[in-house]
């Protein structure tokens, strides 16, 4: 009988989708300790005051309060640290100004916590807290990154002089500047990347809990890597040992980056229940989530390309604004260079590159990863800029794009800003998704949008991106402060079920199937039969959690490695048991067979017997079936594909619709197909957002206009169509599963493809750029400016 | 929110009376608007009086109107044949109202007594020339509106149904904020026997209002082309960080051009 397929490839339901669509999904707000009280924090409602003093007395006396703590009563306590050192031009450290758990002397943004009341309720600490008085007095702001580098800005911290934290380079700048000067075109394009706000489904929450009796603190966060906040919060900031500190983050509701992050609140929840041996519960109102999550992206460059006469890209040059918010949040320095500036190659053999990346602080809320992180902004300055050469030089978009693609017999290849791609091949999934999205049918889809009076445009991007983050020895020596390895510990347990404790962490991406899946395919135990544990420090090794699309390529590669040790240990109890020599014993399908005979026993029977260890090679071996191995890998992954988006304008009132959305990537290995589109489906619905709909925005005197979902424009299912994905595969050649990563393509090859479409419809209108969002204002608008250059 | 005390009357007259009595008490319908405004700590009621057993929901249809009980729900209006079949463009402005949930929660009495100036129904009333009815009197839409978030109701009134007088022709076009999906612009355009009137509602400062020029175009000539003639002053519109005055201005032009085609 054959069992239905189960493995790699196979596109099995998620495991994980039971409990979340009936209600029964387990998250930390729906977790409450015996006694557990509750912590309410006050904000700034400044985006920069002094903090001459806060009156605490009747919040004090108020109803069922417990505590009331300012900075003051923090004593012993360190700021929140940074995870990441860059270096600037002369080699000099980057600023890097204190962050206060809970502000000190100053608050610099609107949201900066500067107090918090614990009481029994909810209710009674929100009551307390308006009878905070605290007294402020009002600074100059600054929101901008244009304003914040003006003369005579605002200055958000002391030690970083014109609000810079870091003035960075990458590159060769003798090499671009000689080619700018030789070079037969050139063609400049000034850009924004739009601010974003994460708005993860669930709002952050914390519990602390302490147990005086073994002095053990617990934490339960909305964590995408609960051993990071372990690390951080228990060394940096509240010097707990790490014996001593369990974090646990159960389901976690969507992170997109915005869980990373160690944040103030974590630490407060658990040095106030230390502190009263009581456990204290915070949990983000949405209003809160806007003004405290890290928000993604905000960046102001300028990028120039130099051509030969024939189109051959010759050199770039770009120069970045990137604002890093009011504090350094825990990998916001790491974004805008080593995430940004060294994929400017994206998938073109531009032969020279110069980046100057200037990071600064504002008046606003820490800046920080946000789905595709570093690399969304890569992809739309150089896909923006690979559309505007063609258009200024009179070439075609498609052929200026394969003229200077990396041909696929030029791996590994070296890029001119420090990273070697290893594999890919940009003709297949230009071609594949040209030819999806009917590229050649368009000019006739256009003629029938003009005939209903709609402006119809097409555009595509052919992006790269690196993820699977990170060789450690590479990002240590570019500033990380952390290792990122993954671990996996396999226990194979007697009647051959198997658990895997993986340091990787789900948050809506379905590991609980992809890593059974993988598993399963691996040892040839039943899908069913697998289980996969994570977020809970007392359980699982020490792993470093998920982000940057890792989770596969460096936690799956992690399974790998302790699923051979397995396969070896199982091949010298087999070879104990059937009377062979173990270099005879093969294991195929969860089975180990003396070669050439049919002699065999099941990984059961072999889990069974190291267990059961009375017929065991007792002298040479240990009992068990339990592995863990560590990872680390030996490069990035570097997914990439072809977007192609059409749109209609709607001229009349600037209303941009996404008709047509064809998404075809290479993430290497596809392990889920159905999961792969569900990630990429997702990610697009992020980068359309992106495209076309939100925006931060902070007026001048540094307060958050879309501070809620009245303003803010979430991406809804009305805005986005049946987006089309397919897969193109070449193998990651460094990892043993050859898988790259899906979870941020989507959010990274789609807002140029919004975007080159947008401009293409409005040709007529002689645009050559617009700034994300293409808002129907700002369509509008450019409408009305631009005299129509084409007859009607 | 802060503590209230929590009231289902089961009597209009006690509802009202409760209301009268106690500057502080609130009357609450869908509690679309009023439960995150409680939530957000704006409001702080002494008493919180719930219109919901006072018998005020249901849609009669006679020959010249429509009468809707104030605590009608918007997917009670959408999905009312009655309603389709009298006055069409009422039952789908309703049915465009918010999301589904918000639907089935809010009324037509909780969003006139709000008059929020982005809200549908303030157009539908004021284009119709429609009447409030409240405990106490029948107030005229003209004299209903007075300003953003401010009605004729005073306190301890409270709204029982608001009468339709039933268009020969009407159309509503709603422009919705990208974000709110509220009416950014909306234009509601009616020729009946209250006259040709067309409302806006999302664009002034002031709430909806009635755009006279284009009442004096479409009276002389019902076409989408007249009022595409008619300029809106952008002075007084508001604006924001979706929607200039001169924006909201121009898609006041394209929404009554809209909705005059669409009331045929
Ligand atoms: C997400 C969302 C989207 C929305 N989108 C739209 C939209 O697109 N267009 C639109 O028009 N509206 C929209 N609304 C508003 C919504 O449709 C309701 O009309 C509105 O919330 C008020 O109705 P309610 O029944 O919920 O009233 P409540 O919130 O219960 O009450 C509102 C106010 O009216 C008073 N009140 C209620 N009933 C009476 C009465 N009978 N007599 C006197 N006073 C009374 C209350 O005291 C309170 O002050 C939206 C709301 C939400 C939450």
């Amino acid at each position: 009988m054959n069992a239905p397929f189960e493995g790699i490839g196979a596109s099995m339901k998620r495991k994980e989708d039971l409990r979340f669509i009936s209600g029964h999904g387990h998250y930390v707000d729906d977790i409450n300790r015996p006694g557990q009280l509750y912590a309410y924090i006050k904000r700034s409602d400044r985006a920069h005051a002094e903090l001459r003093g806060i009156d605490t007395a009747a919040a004090k006396a108020s109803a069922g309060v417990v505590a009331v703590y300012t900075s003051a009563d923090l004593t012993g306590i360190g700021g929140l640290p940074c995870g990441w050192q860059i270096h600037n031009k002369d080699g000099s450290p980057m600023a890097e100004p204190a962050h206060p758990v809970l502000a000190s002397g100053k608050v610099r943004h609107v949201g900066d916590p500067v107090a918090v009341v614990i009481a029994e309720t909810k209710q009674q600490a929100k009551d307390a807290a308006e009878k905070l008085v605290v007294d402020y007095k009002d600074l100059p702001a600054v929101a901008t990154v244009t304003d914040a580098v003006k003369p005579g800005a605002a200055q958000v911290h002391e030690g970083a002089a014109g609000n810079v934290c870091y003035d960075w380079e990458i590159g060769d700048k003798g090499a671009v500047d000689a080619a700018f000067a030789k070079a037969a075109k050139t063609v400049k394009l000034d850009l924004t990347n739009n601010r974003l706000i994460p708005n993860a489904m669930e709002p952050r929450a914390a519990i602390g809990e302490y147990d005086p009796t073994t002095g053990e603190h617990t934490l339960y966060t909305t964590s995408q890597n609960p051993h990071v906040i372990r690390l951080l919060m228990g060394a940096f900031v509240l010097q707990i040992p790490e014996h001593k500190l369990r974090v646990v983050a159960p389901d976690v509701g969507g992170g997109f980056g915005s869980k990373i992050y160690h944040y103030a609140e974590e630490a407060i929840v658990t040095w106030a229940s230390g502190k009263l041996a009581q456990p204290v519960k915070w949990a983000a109102e949405r209003n809160e989530s806007f003004m405290s999550d890290a928000h993604g992206r905000d960046h102001v460059s300028t990028a120039e390309l130099a051509l030969a006469a024939d189109g051959t890209f010759l050199a770039l040059r770009v120069k970045t604004l990137c604002n890093m918010g009011a504090y350094l949040s825990t990998f916001a320095p790491a974004v805008p260079t080593y995430l940004y500036a060294t994929l400017l190659a994206g998938v073109y053999k531009t032969p020279a590159i110069y980046a100057e990346v200037k990071a600064v602080f504002t008046n606003t809320v820490p800046v920080d990863a946000y789905r595709g992180a570093g690399r969304p902004e890569a992809s739309f300055l150089l896909e923006r800029l690979v559309d505007v050469a063609a258009r200024d030089t009179g070439m075609d978009r498609v052929e200026i794009r394969r003229k200077n693609f990396i041909p696929k017999d030029a791996f590994p290849y070296q890029t001119p800003v420090a990273l070697q791609y290893d594999s890919g091949d940009y003709v297949s999934t230009l071609d594949a998704a040209m030819k999806h999205a009917d590229w050649a049918g368009f000019p006739a889809r256009r003629a029938a949008a003009k005939a209903k009076g709609k402006l119809r445009g097409i555009g595509m991007s052919t992006y790269l991106e690196a993820c699977g983050i990170a060789p450690s020895k590479v990002v240590g020596s570019l500033g990380a402060r952390a290792g990122l390895y993954e671990v996996a510990n396999i226990r194979v347990h007697p009647t051959g079920s198997v658990t895997v404790f993986t340091g990787t962490h789900s948050h809506g991406q379905g590991h609980e199937t992809t890593m059974a899946q993988l598993v399963s395919d691996q040892l040839g135990v039943p899908f069913s039969q697998v289980e996969v544990v994570h977020g809970d420090t007392s359980k699982i090794p020490f792993g470093m959690g998920t982000y940057g699309s890792r989770s596969l390529a460096v936690g799956g590669s992690a399974m790998v490695k302790a699923m051979d040790k397995i396969i070896t240990k199982g091949r010298k109890i087999a070879a104990h048991l059937l009377e062979a020599a173990v270099e005879d014993v093969e294991f195929k399908d969860g089975k180990f067979t003396v070669a050439g005979t049919d002699r065999s026993k099941t990984l059961s029977e072999i889990a069974l017997t190291a267990y059961v260890p009375h017929n065991y090679p007792i002298e040479e071996l240990e009992p068990g079936l339990d592995e863990t191995a560590f990872y680390d890998p030996k490069n990035f992954t570097y997914p990439g594909g072809c977007h192609v988006c059409e749109v209609e304008i709607d001229a009349e009132t600037g209303v941009v619709s996404v008709v047509n959305f064809t998404a075809v990537d290479d993430v290497g290995r596809v392990v889920n197909p159905m999961i792969v589109e569900g990630q990429v489906q997702g990610g697009v619905a992020q980068g359309i957002g992106q495209a076309l709909l939100e925006n931060a925005v902070y007026d001048q005197d540094g307060q958050l206009l879309s501070g809620s979902f009245m303003d803010y424009t979430m991406p809804r299912a009305d805005n986005l169509p049946n987006i089309k994905v397919g897969t193109e595969t070449t193998l990651c050649t460094h990892n043993p599963l050859g898988v790259k990563g899906c979870g941020e393509v989507g959010a990274i090859g789609s807002p140029p493809a919004v975007i080159n479409a947008v401009v293409d419809a409005l040709s007529d209108y002689g645009v050559r750029h617009l700034d994300m969002p293409a808002s129907p204002q700002k369509i509008w608008s450019i409408i009305q400016g631009a005299p129509r250059m084409a007859a009607e | 929110m802060y503590d209230f005390e929590y009231l289902k009357p089961k009597a209009l007259a006690e509802a009202a009376s409760i209301l009268a009595g106690d500057g502080d008490a609130k009357a609450l319908a869908g509690g679309m608007t009023f439960i995150p405004v409680l939530k957000q700590r704006l409001n702080k009621p002494s008493k919180v009086v719930d219109l919901a057993a006072l018998g005020l929901s249901g849609i009669k249809v006679s020959g010249e109107t429509v009468e809707i009980g104030a605590m009608t729900t918007h997917a009670t209006v959408a999905a009312s044949a009655d309603v389709k079949r009298a006055i069409p463009a009422l039952a789908k402005l309703a049915g465009n109202i918010g999301d589904e949930a918000v639907r089935h929660r809010g009324t037509i009495g909780g969003s006139l007594a709000n008059n929020d100036p982005s809200a549908c129904y303030p157009a539908a009333v004021l284009a119709m020339g429609a009447t409030i009815v409240t405990n106490k009197r029948r107030i005229e839409a003209d004299n209903y509106f007075q300003g953003m978030f401010a009605t004729a109701l005073e306190q301890g009134e409270v709204i029982t149904s608001v009468v339709f007088p039933v268009p020969a022709k009407a159309a509503y076009m709603k422009f919705a904020n990208p974000a709110s999906r509220y009416a950014m612009v909306g234009v509601f355009v009616a020729k009946g026997p209250k006259g040709t009137r067309v409302a806006v509602t999302g664009a002034g400062q002031n709430g909806v209002f009635r755009h006279k020029a284009m009442e004096e175009a479409l009276a002389k000539n019902w076409s989408a082309d007249a009022v595409a003639g008619v300029k809106t002053p952008a002075d007084g519109l508001n604006s924001d960080i979706h929607a200039s005055a001169e924006y909201r201005a121009h898609l006041v032009g394209v929404m009554a051009k809209r909705a005059v085609a669409a009331a045929g």
